[in-house]
Formats: C-alpha cells, structure tokens, sequence
C-alpha cells in the first residue's frame, strides 16, 4: 500500500490525532463538547465522501444510517442492555446490512434517479421507524440513568464517548486513504468518471458500488449511537433530520469530494461556521440559508471544493494535499 | 365500508389533479432541459404563502390572487433559471441537482425566519356538495377543477402555439432548434418559468384545502417525483394521469393500513417503476 | 477460431439492427467490419463485450459461449474494446486510465505490477511521455490512443477497434495503423470497425461487409472492393459507380 509513502496522508491522520487527543489535556467539558461535535460530523462528512467522492453518485439520503444505526444501538443498549462499545459496533453492522439491502434495489439506478431514490429513503425510514414499535413508535426511546454508572458515572461516560469517537474519526480516515490508494478505489474513480466505460474495461461496477455504499453506511451507525447514548433519548424527528444529510453534503462539496483532508477540512469549517450562527438568536434559523447559499456558490463556481480546487491549481500541492 | 371507500377515492381523485398538476411543472422542466428540479417543492411552498399573505394581509379573495401567484410564480423561475441553472445547464446533471437544491435551501431557510414553522391556514370556504351520502367539498371541487383546466391550458400551449412549439422543439434537441434560429437559452428559461409557476398555482390550491406549514411544499415533492416517473417523462399529460393514479391510492390506502406508511410505499413505487419500466407508462424518453 | 459468431440477430423494438449475422475470426488476424452508417456494426460491438445481449444467437469467444454476459465479465475473459466516442477517465492521469484497465482486465493486476503493465501499454501507443498528464487535457489523437492503451495494458486475446482513426489527419492515421500492427504484432487479434476505407483495406487480413444488419459480402480486402453488392451499398448503383470511377 503506498499510501504510508505520502506525506498527505500522514499529515490527515496525525492532524486528527493530535487535535483530538489535546482535548483530553485540556480537560474542559465544553471544549469536549465542541470538539465531540466536529469529530460527529468529520465521521459524517468523511463516510459520506468514500461513497459519494469517490464514486461519484449523489447521496441525499446518507443520515438515514445514522438514525437506523443510532436506533439499532439505542435500543440494544437501554432494552437489552449491551455496552456502548458491542452496541455502536453492532449498529455499524446492521447499518451495513441494511445498506447491502437497500443498495440492490436502488443501486442499479443512474445519476439523478438514484439521487431522487435517496431522498426517498430518509423519509421512508422516518415513516417506518414511526409505526415501529419495539422502536418506541413516534415518541422513542430512553436511556434509565443508572445506565452511565456502568462507565463510571455521566462524566466519565461522556469522556469515553468523546474517545470512541475520536476513534471512529480516525478510523473512517484511515479507511478513505486506504481505498483511496487502493485498487479498489481505482475501480471506484473509474466509475465515477465514466461508469460504462469502466464496466468494459472489467470493473464490476454493481459490486464496487455496494460495496463502497454498504463501508459509508457504517460509520454514521457507530456514531449515531455514541450521540445518542450521550443524548440520553431518541426519537425519529432527530434521528432522521433531513437537514443533516444535507449540511454533510454541503461540508463534503465545500471542503472538496473525493479528497480526504476535503471532508475533514469542511466538517470542520462548516460546524465551526454553524456554531457562530447559532449563538446568535438573530440569525439562527439562517444556518440553513447560509448553506444554501454556500452550495450554490460551490456549484457554481468551485465545484471542486477547496482541497480539490487547491490540487488542481498547484500540481505540487497534490502529494501534501491528500 | 363501500360508501367510506367511494368518498375516500373521489377525495384521493380530486386532490390528484392537483398533484398531477404540480407535476406537469417538474415534467415540463425535466423533459425540456433534463434538470430535475429540487426547489419544486418550494415552489409550492411559495404559492401557498403568497396566497396566505394576499388573503391575509391585502384580503384579496384567494381566486381572484390565483393570476397574481401564477405571475410571481413564473418569474421567480425565470430568474431562478439564469442565477442557478444557466451556468450548470451543460455540466454533468448532478450539478443542476445540486444547484436547485441549494436554492430550495435558500428558500427553506428565508422562509423559516420569515415565516416560522407554525401551521397557516387559509379560512376560506365555499360550501360543499353532496352527492348522496358522500360529501365533497367545494374548495377541492374547485381546485381541482382549475388544475384540470390549467393542464389542459398546458397541453393547448405546447402544442397549438408559437412558442409551445419552440419549447418542444428546443426540448427535442436544442443544437438543432438553436440552428434554425430559436433562441434557447429564452425558451429554457421560459420554461423553468412556466414549470415554477405551476408548481406555485398547485401549492395555492393545497393551501385552498389543507392548512400547511413551510415545510410542506417539501412532503409533495416527492409525490411529484413519483408522478413524473409514473406518467413517463415527455408527455406531460402522463403526469396528470400519473397525479390522478396516486391520489386514487392515497385515497384508497388508508382504509387498510396505517396513513403513515403512504410515504414507504411511495418510495416503493418510485422504486420499482424505475426497475421494471423506466420510460413510465406514457413517456417518450 | 478466437471468435464464432452465429446467427446473431438483434432487435430494437420494431427496428431490426442486426439479421442473422455470422462469421469466424481465426486467430492472430487482424479482421476489417465495413459497411454504410447504421448498418449495424457498433451494434455488434455492444452485442459482442455484453452491452447488451442478442435477440436470437450466440457468440462463441475461445470457444465458451459468453452470450449476454456482463461487460465486466467479458473484459475478463479477455475481450477488450474501445469506443467510437472516445471516453477517457478525464480526472484521472493518463497512467492511472491505463492502470484501470490493467487491473480489471485479463490480467487482473495488483496496482503495483499494474502500473508496469500501464507503461508497457503507453509506449506501444506513444504516450508514455504524458503519463502524469491528466487525461481530459489531451487532444484528440491523444485521447483515441489512449483508449486504445487501456485496452491494450490488460493483455486481451481479442481487441475490438470501434473507428479509432476517424477524426485523425494522414499522418496520424498511418502512425495508428503502426501502432495496430504492433498490437497484433503482440499476439492480440482485432477486429476493427473503419470508414477510412484505404487504411482499413491496408491492416486487414479478411474483410466482412455489413449492411442494414447483414452481411452481404466476406473476403480478402481485394475481393470485397470488386464486390458489386459492395459497390452498390456504398454507392447506390454499380452502373452510375463504374462510371464515376471510369
């Protein structure tokens, strides 16, 4: 794998690590709340970015794993009583499982079909997981309290959380890099470029597809639970707020698709962005606004996003800029 | 049982023409420039706050604000079409997506702080009818009578006038039309407009009927979507009969299961149209 | 025989592409697919590497019958082709475009032997010079010799040229003829679709003349041209032909 050799690649990873772990230094609650909250949406942008960057299909409907995965671990954790750490990993399964499901259906569909099928999805999933009641139908579930005291206590609870996800954060990086250098991720370039073409050269395009749908849907699972677990409850109108999916696009195209420090960069960005706004009253509704405005001006004129533009511009920034 | 049903359909039939209606919008734009656009639903939306704010604030009887919404409605779309489509009318359709997608985020998100989330309704009523036991009431009556009559307006158009035949030309193949000396890029924009605009003169009639909220020209959208797949791209009389099929099985589906499970089946049938037959059943492309 | 086609017919609705098509294509040799526009051959093509599969008939490739089957699974069994419209993978660089098809070709390259395989191809073409060069960038020359270098780093058995020389100047005809024998030269068979009738007439071993989906002529390049069904699929009537060409 060369992808060790490139400095673009070290310099994502050790930049997550050393960010994330100065955190616990610090050992400021609300600095762990900002930062829990950015590493949320890295892992959103990021698993977002191996299905989307890289294959090139529109996903308008990428929280739905989060909800169906935070659902799953939810309710493994307060009926069933599983740990957070069985029970984000098992939502991350069943996520993917449900992906390989979903994806045989819509996966054969092209382009903007597809992407109409995926705003589908989420509003199918909410309506499902509103009539389902081992799910708590529309008013969910909750955790009992006592649940935390398995971790040490609700503070000691909320670091551990705030360490898995900094875990998982690293995880789906190192997983985009290593696609992204891989051969299977050449495969994935070639579709999103020109997919027929590739299917003659030998690519299995159906496959491939699944595949890197089905490796997208487990992250936003894991880390569905680990903020649900922190929430304390769940119920179908946050787990499946469409705006979500959205503001992770906007993060993926801001930042640039098919790059890796791309998604990061824009998560980043963008929730810091978003946090502004939102302390100010005045201006809160206007978050959804401001990203729209934000998408149009990217599709308009960066479409790159900003790594992606920055590599096109300067071929010497390619090797540092992964 | 059977009278209950009976009512249900005529109810489910009404408010498809509507819905086929508001389809012929998004049909007319996919089919004439292949950008599938994702601020339909916020077209409605604007409709149905543009009639609530003329009732409301200037007391103009809603009918009578139906050209004023119609009008507002077309231009919003042919400005639209030049800020967000013109640029990506020839980059890969994603681009367009995403493009009109941005600005229903705009829309969204002005119309949030401008209006709020709280549910408006439009107090208006002119009576019912009654046809035996089955009660159907006026304002769906006429509702969907002017859809019946705006899509029929639609058809007349394309087909009878000058500039119809120029939008179907450009909509055939846009080289060759540019070529024999149509202006394209005014036809596209053009009709961007006339597909807002229905979209708009759809969400007004909605809001004749139920009460709404800002975010619920955003739970037709897809409805539409459905529709346009149904009747089949290029034939925008498909769509009316597309609207009239799915407002028959929103009527008819409730009296067997749950209302909540109507968008699961949506998404299912929008699903399966496109594996089994994707040109629809009336569509050319 | 690297290639038995028989009694391939294809319809399209109403419309009748292909009627009862058949033929053999021994191996090693580099075999010329003429006749008029919309006579069928493209069709052909999509009906040989699985874009879609035949109304009626089979295709028998290395003697296993791979009617209908997946493009992918095609280009596996080592049936390469390029297209009419040149389709390069614009955002990769040309090595990477040539990578794709050594990895998931015949040959199924790791990435790192790929990228040796890539090369080889690129020189046989001439565009080794340009492999950092982002595909999209190049001309169209560049851009067909490209395809011809995906197709080429996978090591098919069977290549299938789809009017590669069409567009190009005389000299960069005659360098892409070069660069054909060379790739027979190499082992691989082709099958070539042409309009440039001289050039084509010139590489080919044996000649099949197609015409509104039949084949209505097969031979040496010499019998073909003095063919008067030829003739008068090209050129309407063979009396007016003989005499314009008196």
């Amino acid at each position: 794998m060369d992808f060790w050799k490139r400095p673009g690649s070290w310099s994502v990873l050790i930049l997550i690590l050393c960010a994330g772990s100065a955190v616990f230094a610090f050992k400021s609650d609300n600095l762990r709340e900002i930062a829990f909250t950015i590493l949320l949406y890295v892992t959103l942008a990021s698993s977002l970015n191996i299905f989307l960057g890289f294959t090139g299909y529109i996903n308008f409907g990428h929280i739905v794993f989060f909800g169906l995965g935070g659902y799953t671990g939810f309710y493994l954790m307060s009926v069933h009583g599983w740990s957070i750490y069985t029970a984000s990993l098992a939502g991350g399964f069943i996520a993917s499982a449900l992906a390989t499901l979903i994806g045989s259906a819509i996966l054969r569909l092209r382009g903007a079909y597809f992407a109409l099928a995926t705003i589908g999805i989420n509003e199918a999933a909410r309506a499902f997981v509103n009539n389902f009641s081992p799910f708590g139908g529309s008013t969910g579930l909750s955790l009992n309290f006592s649940v935390y005291h398995q971790y040490g206590g609700p503070s000691k609870a909320l670091w551990t959380t705030y360490g898995l996800m900094l875990i998982a954060a690293f995880a789906v990086v190192l997983i985009s890099l290593v696609i992204r250098h891989s051969r299977f991720g050449l495969g994935l370039f070639a579709i999103r470029e020109d997919e027929d073409a590739a299917l003659t050269m030998g690519v299995n395009a159906p496959l491939y597809k699944t595949l890197a749908y089905v490796i997208s849907a487990f992250f936003p699972a894991v880390v569905g639970t680990l903020f649900f677990f922190k929430n304390g409850n769940i119920e179908p109108g946050d787990a499946f707020r469409l705006h979500m999916s959205i503001e992770v696009l906007v993060m993926v195209m801001l930042g640039g698709q098919g790059t890796v420090l791309g998604p990061v960069l824009g998560a980043a960005a963008y929730e810091r962005l978003r946090g502004l706004l939102l302390t100010s009253s005045a201006l809160k509704n206007l978050h959804l606004l401001f990203a729209g405005v934000l998408l149009l001006l990217i599709v308009l004129f960066v479409p790159e996003g900003l790594v992606g533009s920055l590599r096109k511009r300067f071929a010497k920034l390619r090797k540092v800029l992964e | 049982m059977v009278v209950q049903l009976t009512a249900s359909l005529l109810d489910g039939l009404l408010l498809g023409a509507i819905y086929g209606m508001a389809a012929m919008g998004l049909n007319l734009i996919w089919g004439v420039m292949s950008v599938i656009n994702l601020s339909h639903g916020a077209m409605m939306t604007l409709g149905m706050f543009g009639a609530y704010a003329l009732f409301t604030y200037a007391g103009i009887n809603p009918y009578l604000a139906l050209p004023l919404i119609a009008i507002g409605g077309c231009l919003f779309g042919f400005g639209m079409y030049w800020i967000a489509v013109h640029r990506v009318i020839n980059a890969p359709h994603l681009a367009s997506l995403l493009s009109t997608f941005a600005v229903n985020m705009v829309i969204i998100g002005a119309g949030t702080t401008l209006f709020t989330a709280s549910p408006r309704n439009i107090d208006y009523s002119i009576g019912s009818l009654h046809i035996g036991p089955i009660i159907l009431q006026g304002t769906r009556l006429v509702a969907a009578g002017i859809a019946v009559l705006m899509a029929a307006a639609l058809f007349v158009f394309l087909n009878r006038t000058f500039l119809g035949k120029k939008i179907r030309a450009v909509a055939n193949n846009r080289a060759a039309a540019e070529l024999m000396g149509i202006p394209s890029t005014k036809v596209l924009a053009i009709s961007f407009g006339i597909g807002t605009m229905l979209a708009s003169v759809a969400g007004f009639l909605i809001s004749t009927i139920f009460p709404f909220t800002i975010y619920s020209g955003g739970s037709y959208e897809p409805k539409s979507f459905v529709i346009c797949v149904l009747g089949g791209l290029g034939n925008p009389m498909g769509a009316l009969i597309g609207g009239l099929i799915l407002g028959a099985l929103e009527g008819a589906i409730p009296a067997f299961l749950p209302v909540g499970w109507v968008p699961v089946l949506e998404f299912a049938l929008f699903v399966a149209i496109l594996v089994v037959r994707p040109t629809g059943l009336f569509g050319s492309k | 025989m690297i290639l038995h086609v028989e009694q391939v017919t294809k319809n399209f609705g109403g419309l009748l592409a292909l009627a009862d098509v058949s033929f053999d294509l021994p191996e090693g040799w580099i075999m010329g697919l003429i006749g008029p526009n919309g006579a069928g051959k493209t069709t052909l093509f999509n009906i040989l590497n699985g874009v879609y599969p035949p109304s009626l008939g089979r295709v028998i490739f290395r003697g296993e019958d791979i009617t209908g089957r997946s493009p992918y699974l095609v280009a596996r069994s080592g049936m390469a082709r390029t297209y009419q419209v040149v389709r390069p993978l614009s955002e990769l660089t040309v090595r990477e475009n040539a990578m794709v098809g050594a990895c998931f070709g015949r040959e199924q390259h790791s990435k790192s032997s790929a990228k040796q395989a890539a090369d080889n191809a690129l020189a046989v073409v001439g565009l080794d010079d340009r492999a950092e060069q982002l595909a999209g960038t190049l001309n169209l020359s560049q851009k067909k010799r490209l395809e011809m270098a995906r197709a080429v780093a996978a090591r098919p058995h069977l290549l299938l040229l789809d009017e590669v020389l069409a567009g190009l100047n005389p000299s960069e005809v005659s360098r892409m003829l070069e660069i054909i024998r060379c790739i027979r030269d190499q082992g691989i068979t082709i099958l070539i679709i042409e309009h440039v009738m001289q050039a084509v007439m010139n590489v080919s071993e044996k000649i099949i003349v197609l015409e509104s989906g039949a084949v209505i002529a097969e031979g040496t390049p010499d019998q073909v041209v003095s063919n008067p069904k030829v003739i008068e699929a090209y050129l309407g009537d063979p009396e007016q032909a003989r005499l314009l060409m008196a």
